[in-house]
């Protein structure tokens, strides 16, 4: 035992004395959760509306300014002719362009044939889309109400379940958790494994006294810890700053995350089974890991968008089943029962990593 | 001096087992495969309707609901509790909940409530889902109401008639926007860790004593590191438009003349910035941290998967620090709106400043000394 802590105290010193390295593991969760936090939403507000307006009655202002008065749309920029919309869409910066017909107010009292052309730059489909759903709806509410005489009349009320202001944080926060615990566990682990193996070293550790899989365990110990610490600053920045509630019961939320710290971390001791140096470590966990993560375990991108295939590849990927749990219980504030399902994916591919790992694990170097 | 040195590094890349094959392998793989998951679309979105009138108005709502195109009708539940109970289980994501007497207070008194609650958590397919609703709600509303005017003896209500046209994109379809900025990616994750692994690793390996203690002078030693990964980015993105064009038909609108020439500068600034790390960097782990770090950082800001426009303000500003963004939108404006140099000239000068502060403190920063 006091080996083994000597093995450990030898590893943190390993990490510790590597200030940049230290640096990063411990910053870059801040960075990317205060990146991820506040930067970056999908949410469309303050649109520049470009408006060309024959008519310039009492309705075609009535609709612009209900249309600015809402907090997506800011300014109405008044265009004088038609051949003035693509330079305005070119010159970037407008979002939407209103194109009211002639004889607007008069036209809309008496024959309904009044209209209304909502150019839209349909470059980026979402923006695009939800520019247009929005004006259209506060136009039709524009319309409900200067007949207001008139019945049929539907009111909806709206709520938006768990995330009512669509933070863009709620649906990044899980996603953050299982991206970092991945690459610190993984790729710290397995790179600093395979660069004892590069550098020669890890010869004079295996004739040591010390049993080879206790050298391992040891090399383990630091990025457990590691990760418990960002574990701790993700949740307390979540909470205190970027005010995503824990809604569900914080004790699953460590067992689950917990379970998902030991799956990565099995993996990088599988990885460093594989790789014998520090660059094919660190390709494996980028390629294999990082990048599946990234783009298929659903933390940016909906995985129910992904064709058939795409989405078999996403369930043998841990962190969707991990980024499912935290969304679960962090925002969605439902209980064990809930995330029993995912408890026992992560347990199950825990269980076959390490049985891979150890069965792959060799005591000689050849 | 420059041109054995060229050699050697040339020699050095294409005996490399692993990356001549990385360099024409990844883009075509990430091209293949990055536009099939990173899809936003907001399609299909799961409603369940909890039918307290069961009217022929209800049933013609949740008809109208089923053939607009962007919803399908998840199994209906008899109360909000259980709806709710199937969002919680992912099998729908909004409820529309119809009270009892929807019929006969929209007919009778004129107005009648109706409850929407969408799942939020992702926050695009929510807001976006329950605004289609709403428009679809709004669409029934104004057919009953005409239904109501036709009969005999009603005066017209004051309507007008709204068209949503769609520029450069008509068909709002995800891959034109998203693949000429994932290029852009590419060429960044390409051109930046590359040269990052480059002096690090004759670091690693000891030959950088070698080098210095050679005549090279520091100009063209780093020239000699930077040309090499030029040449590969122009591969890259000579290989990125073979796919587009081949898997997605997309052909820019303006010229390629203008893209090459934006992807050259951009590939020399950020080579320039792997360069850089790897100046800085002791070992191959810290670089590779080190530009992760970097590439994610940049990446995030560079409005490739969020729009630009709706970040805060200060992180707005932030994002003109990132090389990524000037070219993203170079692209996406030349392949969708044929943009050509002259539209560009801001982003050309910003690119143009990244290459020379990056590849100067390349040179700056590199010491022979230890």
């Amino acid at each position: 035992m006091r080996q083994f802590l000597a093995f450990i105290k030898k590893e943190f010193y390993h990490i510790s004395r590597d200030r940049w390295t230290v640096i990063i593991l411990l910053v870059m969760p801040i960075v990317m959760l205060v990146l991820f936090g506040y930067a970056i939403t999908t949410e469309v507000r303050n649109t520049v509306v470009g408006v060309y307006d024959p008519s310039r009655d009492g309705d075609t202002r009535g609709i612009v300014d209900k249309l600015m008065a809402s907090p997506y749309f800011k300014e109405a920029r008044y265009l004088s002719s038609p051949d003035e919309i693509e330079d305005a869409f070119k010159g970037g910066g407008l979002g939407l362009v209103l194109v009211f017909s002639e004889r607007f107010a008069e036209n809309m009292a008496r024959t309904g044939e009044a209209e209304i052309l909502i150019v839209a730059d349909g470059s980026d489909p979402n923006t695009a889309r939800t520019l247009v759903s929005y004006a259209t709806n506060i136009m039709a509410s524009y319309a409900a109400d200067e007949a207001a005489s008139v019945p049929y009349r539907i009111v909806p009320q709206i709520k938006l379940l768990y995330n009512p202001q669509m933070r863009g944080a709620y649906n990044f926060v899980p996603g953050v958790m299982g991206m970092i615990l991945i690459l610190i566990c993984a790729m710290m682990t397995s790179i600093s494994i395979a660069r004892e193996k590069e550098k020669g070293t890890m010869e004079v550790l295996l004739v040591s006294p010390m049993r080879p899989i206790l050298i391992l365990l040891a090399k383990v110990v630091p990025f457990f810890a590691i990760s418990l610490v960002n574990l701790a600053t993700i949740l307390l920045l979540s909470v205190f700053l970027l005010k995503v509630p824990i809604a569900g019961s914080l004790f699953w939320l460590i067992v689950v995350s917990l379970e998902y710290i030991f799956l990565a971390l099995a993996l990088g001791l599988l990885i460093s089974t594989v790789a014998n140096t520090q660059a094919a470590a660190l390709l494996i966990s980028g390629m294999a890991f990082m990048m599946p993560i990234v783009l298929l375990s659903g933390m940016m991108f909906p995985v129910e968008n992904m064709p058939l295939f795409l989405r078999i590849i996403s369930g043998a990927i841990p962190a969707r089943w991990y980024i499912l749990a935290v969304r679960k219980i962090m925002i969605e504030g439902l209980g064990f029962p809930s995330i029993a399902r995912e408890l026992a994916i992560l347990g199950g591919m825990t269980l076959l990593v390490l049985a891979a790992g150890l069965k792959n694990f060799k005591i000689r170097l050849e | 001096m420059l041109k054995y040195l060229l050699e050697k590094e040339f020699k050095q890349l294409f005996r490399n087992k692993f990356l001549p094959r990385m360099i024409i392998l990844f883009p075509s793989i990430v091209l293949l495969i990055l536009p099939l998951a990173a899809n936003f679309d907001v399609k299909d979105v799961r409603v369940s309707i909890v039918d307290g009138d069961r009217s022929s108005y209800s049933r013609r709502l949740a008809g109208k609901l089923a053939s607009s195109g962007y919803f399908r009708l998840a199994a209906a539940s008899e109360s909000y509790e259980k709806a709710l109970e199937s969002v919680e289980q992912d099998r729908a994501d909004i409820v529309l909940e119809i009270p009892e007497g929807f019929e006969r207070r929209l007919s009778v008194e004129g107005e009648a409530p109706l409850m929407i609650s969408a799942n939020t958590v992702n926050g695009v397919k929510g807001g976006l889902g329950s605004a289609y609703l709403t428009t679809v709600v709004n669409d029934f509303a104004a057919e009953a109401r005409g239904e109501w005017l036709q009969s005999p003896g009603r005066l017209a209500a004051p309507a007008f008639q709204i068209i949503p046209l769609y520029r450069y994109n008509p068909r709002l379809e995800y891959p034109i926007y998203m693949v000429p900025a994932l290029m852009v990616m590419l060429l960044a994750m390409l051109c930046g860790f590359l040269p990052a692994l480059n002096i690090v690793g004759e670091k690693e390996s000891g030959t950088i004593e070698q080098m210095n203690v050679t005549p090279v002078r520091r100009f063209p030693f780093i020239l000699s590191k930077l040309i090499p990964y030029w040449v590969v980015g122009f591969i890259v993105l000579t290989i990125a438009f073979l796919v587009a064009f081949l898997v997605y038909g997309l052909v820019p609108k303006g010229s390629l003349l203008t893209i090459y020439l934006f992807a050259s500068i951009f590939s020399l600034a950020f080579s320039g910035f792997g360069l850089v790390i790897s100046n800085y960097a002791k070992s191959i782990q810290q670089a590779m941290f080190m530009m992760f770090f970097f590439v994610i950082t940049f990446i995030l800001m560079s409005g490739l998967y969020t729009p630009v426009a709706s970040m805060p303000d200060w992180a707005q500003a932030l994002s003109h620090l990132s090389p990524l963004r000037y070219l993203i939108q170079v692209m996406r404006f030349v392949y969708l709106k044929g943009s050509s140099v002259g539209d560009l000239l801001a982003p050309l000068a910003a690119l143009c400043c990244f290459a020379l502060f990056f590849n100067g403190w390349a040179v700056l920063s590199y010491r022979k000394k230890s």
